[in-house]
């Protein structure tokens, strides 16, 4: 009976968003309030019907319901209880269903947040979601319905993928799609004012916090996806440049594109059309990367049922929405005007470096991962693009950019006369110099690339610092409190995201420069020094886990023959499916992991026997999270500026958006 | 039109040509791979006969004639798909086919072959899946075509078709054995 409800409700989800996009778009075409007013009601009813079709599928999950084949093919009573519901969005179907559960949320969100805007542009805002929603829900029921029921009813299901039962796996989805669909708001806002016709700074102002938001979500879920690779697949890696990797990344540097871009439209009104570009592509290539995840057309690590049905739809879709609204954008643009005109140094003009650089290495991220194709499709042959491409053309692309950053912030919009950029950083200059020639040498060799990725990380750091500084100093306000009240959290946002980049770059540099990887082959016994500590293996016992059967290796880890851990590498054999993954140890410190990992047995497999175990030493890779998450938590931050919240909230201003974020 | 309008048209002329290619390949398989094996030298083994164990067969026994190198395992469910297919070949005489028993009990073999059909001249046991790895075998089925002088020619990754059978590997066989 639930299952049925889920997709009575999806449904008449379907229907409802049909005339979500229908109903709204006519009435702001004649300004009919009532046929606009449609939108605000459609969109929340649209919400609460996906979610009863989430929870529907969900409760089948945590009931254990094999009669539904979804449920038979990704779950298992010996799964604990967290797993069956984060298997809700294990396989194709559940997850185009929390997709579109999101994207209904997004729809509600405008709904709540926005009532300060037009109600035109609101309708036509909420129309281009239902359109949008239409599509997915049109996916959803024709090519896959999560509710098929199975007939006779399995006893037992099979299992939710191994690699996938995991925390950091439960998680990554949800945010990575917070993002992908959230880019879905800055996108209506652009189709939505490209109807109207107005592209101008209030337009800026409405889709920024959107943007910021669903970047900050995309960065948690690329974050977590690569922390998860680091510690499930046993190499030690945090990002490979697989396709599907790709396709995540790609959308983030749209995202960053945009969010600088509508600064400058925001403040000056320029950019403008550039602007509403970089919405339509960031969403699209959200799209995209829905398309190469579930079409098959690249190999990558990342295994969806491959179905050339399913890509044909998406594809279709793509080549409606992508193409409609680049359609609509080739009609519309030219009608747009410039901005504000400025001088070749000033602060537009660096943003505007920020989004060729920025732009540059998205397409050449798009190039690479597309290029097998190209190839193929040519009848060229078959080549894959790997890390050495994306190395080669991304690394001297991000220089630049991180340059950049440090200078942005500090230049002044119009005109940034150079003295007095120097003036203002010149201190962060001489940090970012001295750091660069000191760290390599305290790490203990000297490297010229972590001299220049420490350079720049310092000189970020170091530029952003000076300019809370000088803003502190010169503010009119007496007291440190008053001083840091005086500036708007968004301004605080964005040195806390600056920061998180700095942090970024030193955690890549110092783990490129001197991570240490050795396998060896240890006896029951036998000890190996790796970079200073001794590793000792102790032998391995079986235990058994929930629905797998673990065996556990002791390795204690001293350092001058003092005892500092003992770690405790597995592997896991999943009883179910026989697929086995391995759970790598790691010794976590500000200053580097130490990285057990165990490999195969040698001789005998009993537990006298000898292992080949992996042991990496990674210096300051927590750092790479760590930014990230400042990043993230930075564009969290500068949601709270109050000139969002203003107009939403305008008879009782709320104290929160006044105290500055920690 | 002037020529500065038709620049508001590059996002959606680039858009059209990577849709293109997206459709073009949905066709294609992306895992279909050329083997660097191709065009050198089989990789040597000497492994014993799943039929008569205390015989051994290994590549040079095949000199002098055009052979098929057939990866299976009666674990392997594609392995029934291609089945009928080599059943039917082998009845054609135009080409023996070497059978390469990949990480299998020889009993199960033995009875899979019984319960499907023999197509095979010979099956060896690679019981460890070390020749496996030489041959760079990386999904079962797969089937290699090795000339008369030893050397690899080509290499199917996954069931046969009927259409690759006939449009690829028969006329390359009847090429190798007229040269």
């Amino acid at each position: 009976m639930i299952p049925e409800l889920g997709h009575f409700a999806l449904i008449v989800a379907l229907l409802v968003a049909i005339i979500q996009s229908v109903l709204p778009m006519i009435g702001a075409a004649r300004r009919d309030r009532a046929l606009m007013g449609v939108a605000v009601t459609a969109a929340r009813a649209q919400f609460g019907l996906v979610a009863l079709a989430f929870g529907c599928l969900a409760w089948s999950f945590a009931t254990s319901d094999f009669s539904v084949a979804n449920v038979a093919a990704n779950s298992n009573t010996h799964l604990p209880l967290h797993f069956r519901l984060a298997a809700t969005w294990g396989s194709h179907e559940g997850s185009l269903l929390l997709w579109s559960t999101m994207l209904a949320g997004w729809g509600f969100a405008v709904t709540v947040f926005s009532r300060n805007l037009p109600q035109v542009l609101r309708a036509r805002v909420l129309a281009v979601l239902g359109m949008i929603a239409i599509g997915f829900l049109l996916f959803l029921l024709t090519t896959s319905d999560p509710f098929t029921r199975l007939f006779p009813a399995p006893p037992e299901g099979r299992d939710l993928n191994s690699l996938l039962q995991d925390p950091g796996m439960v998680a990554h989805p949800p945010m990575l799609y917070m993002g992908y669909v959230g880019f879905s708001v800055a996108f209506a806002f652009a189709i939505a004012a490209l109807i109207g016709g107005r592209l101008d700074a209030a337009w800026a102002r409405w889709s920024r916090p959107w943007t910021t938001v669903a970047w900050s979500f995309l960065t948690v879920g690329i974050a977590l996806g690569s922390v998860w690779a680091y510690y499930t697949l046993g190499w030690g890696g945090w990002w490979f440049w697989d396709p599907v990797e790709n396709a995540s990344f790609m959308p983030w540097l749209a995202g960053t594109a945009l969010i600088h871009s509508l600064a400058v439209t925001e403040k000056r009104g320029a950019f403008r059309s550039w602007t509403v570009l970089l919405a339509i592509v960031a969403f699209s290539l959200s799209l995209i990367g829905t398309f190469l995840v579930r079409s098959g057309v690249l190999t990558s690590v990342h295994a969806f049922a491959i179905d050339p049905a399913r890509g044909l739809y998406i594809l279709a879709f793509l080549a409606i929405v992508i193409g409609g609204s680049l359609a609509l954008y080739a009609v519309r643009a030219g009608a747009v005007g410039a901005g504000g005109d400025f001088a070749p140094v000033s602060r537009e003009s660096l943003l505007l470096g920020n989004n060729v650089l920025l732009v540059v290495a998205l397409v050449s991220v798009l190039l690479g991962t597309l290029y097998p194709l190209f190839v193929d499709a040519l009848a060229a042959g078959k080549i894959s693009v790997g890390p050495p491409y994306f190395n080669t053309v991304f690394y001297p692309l991000m220089a630049p950019l991180l340059f950049l950053v440090g200078v942005g912030p500090v230049a002044a919009w119009r005109r940034a006369p150079i003295p007095e950029l120097w003036t203002r950083l010149r201190w962060a200059a001489g940090i970012a110099v001295v750091t660069a020639a000191l760290v390599p040498v305290a790490m203990g060799r000297w490297k010229p690339l972590v001299a220049l990725g420490m350079l720049l990380s310092a000189w970020i750091a170091a530029a952003t610092l000076s300019s809370l500084v000088h803003r502190l100093r010169h503010a009119p306000q007496r007291g440190l409190t008053a001083k840091l009240r005086a500036n708007a959290p968004a301004w605080y946002g964005m040195l806390l995201a600056h920061l998180g980049v700095a942090v970024f770059v030193a955690g890549v540099t110092l783990v490129k420069g001197y991570e240490v990887e050795r396998d060896v082959r240890l006896d029951v016994g036998q000890s190996v020094v790796v970079a200073g500590d001794t590793y000792t293996f102790r032998g391995v016992a079986a235990v058994p886990g929930p629905n797998y059967d673990a065996i556990v290796a002791t390795i204690d880890m001293t350092r001058a023959d003092r005892h500092v851990t003992t770690l405790h590498p597995q592997k896991r054999t999943f009883r179910s499916s026989g697929q086995v993954i391995t759970e790598a140890s790691i010794e976590r410190g500000i200053g580097g992991d130490h990285y057990v990992s165990l490999g195969e047995p040698i001789t005998g497999s009993g537990a006298s026997g000898a292992w080949a175990v992996r042991i990496y030493v990674k210096p300051f890779v927590d750092w790479i999270w760590g930014g990230c998450l400042l990043m993230a938590l930075g564009g969290f931050a500068a949601v709270a500026d109050r000139r969002y919240r203003l107009a939403r909230a305008r008879h009782s201003e709320p104290a929160a958006a006044l105290v500055a974020p920690t | 039109m002037t020529l500065k309008s038709l620049r508001w048209l590059i996002p959606i002329a680039v858009f059209a040509v990577i849709a293109a290619f997206l459709y073009a390949g949905l066709f294609r398989d992306p895992r279909e791979v050329p083997s660097p094996l191709i065009g050198k030298p089989a990789p040597a083994f000497s492994l014993a006969e799943l039929h008569a164990p205390d015989r051994r067969l290994s590549p040079s026994d095949m000199r002098g004639q055009v052979w098929l190198l057939n990866v299976w395992a009666s674990w392997c469910v594609s392995c029934r798909e291609e089945h009928p297919l080599l059943v039917a070949l082998a009845k054609t005489g135009i080409v023996p086919i070497v059978g390469l028993d990949y990480k299998d009990k020889p009993g199960d073999g033995r009875a899979w072959l019984t319960d499907n059909g023999n197509p095979y001249r010979t099956s060896v046991m690679d019981s460890d899946g070390r020749t496996g790895i030489d041959w760079g075998v990386y999904g079962v089925p797969e089937t290699y075509v090795v000339d008369r002088a030893g050397i690899i020619r080509y290499k199917q990754i996954g069931p046969l078709t009927e259409q690759t059978l006939k449009q690829t590997i028969l006329p390359l066989v009847r090429r190798l054995q007229a040269s």
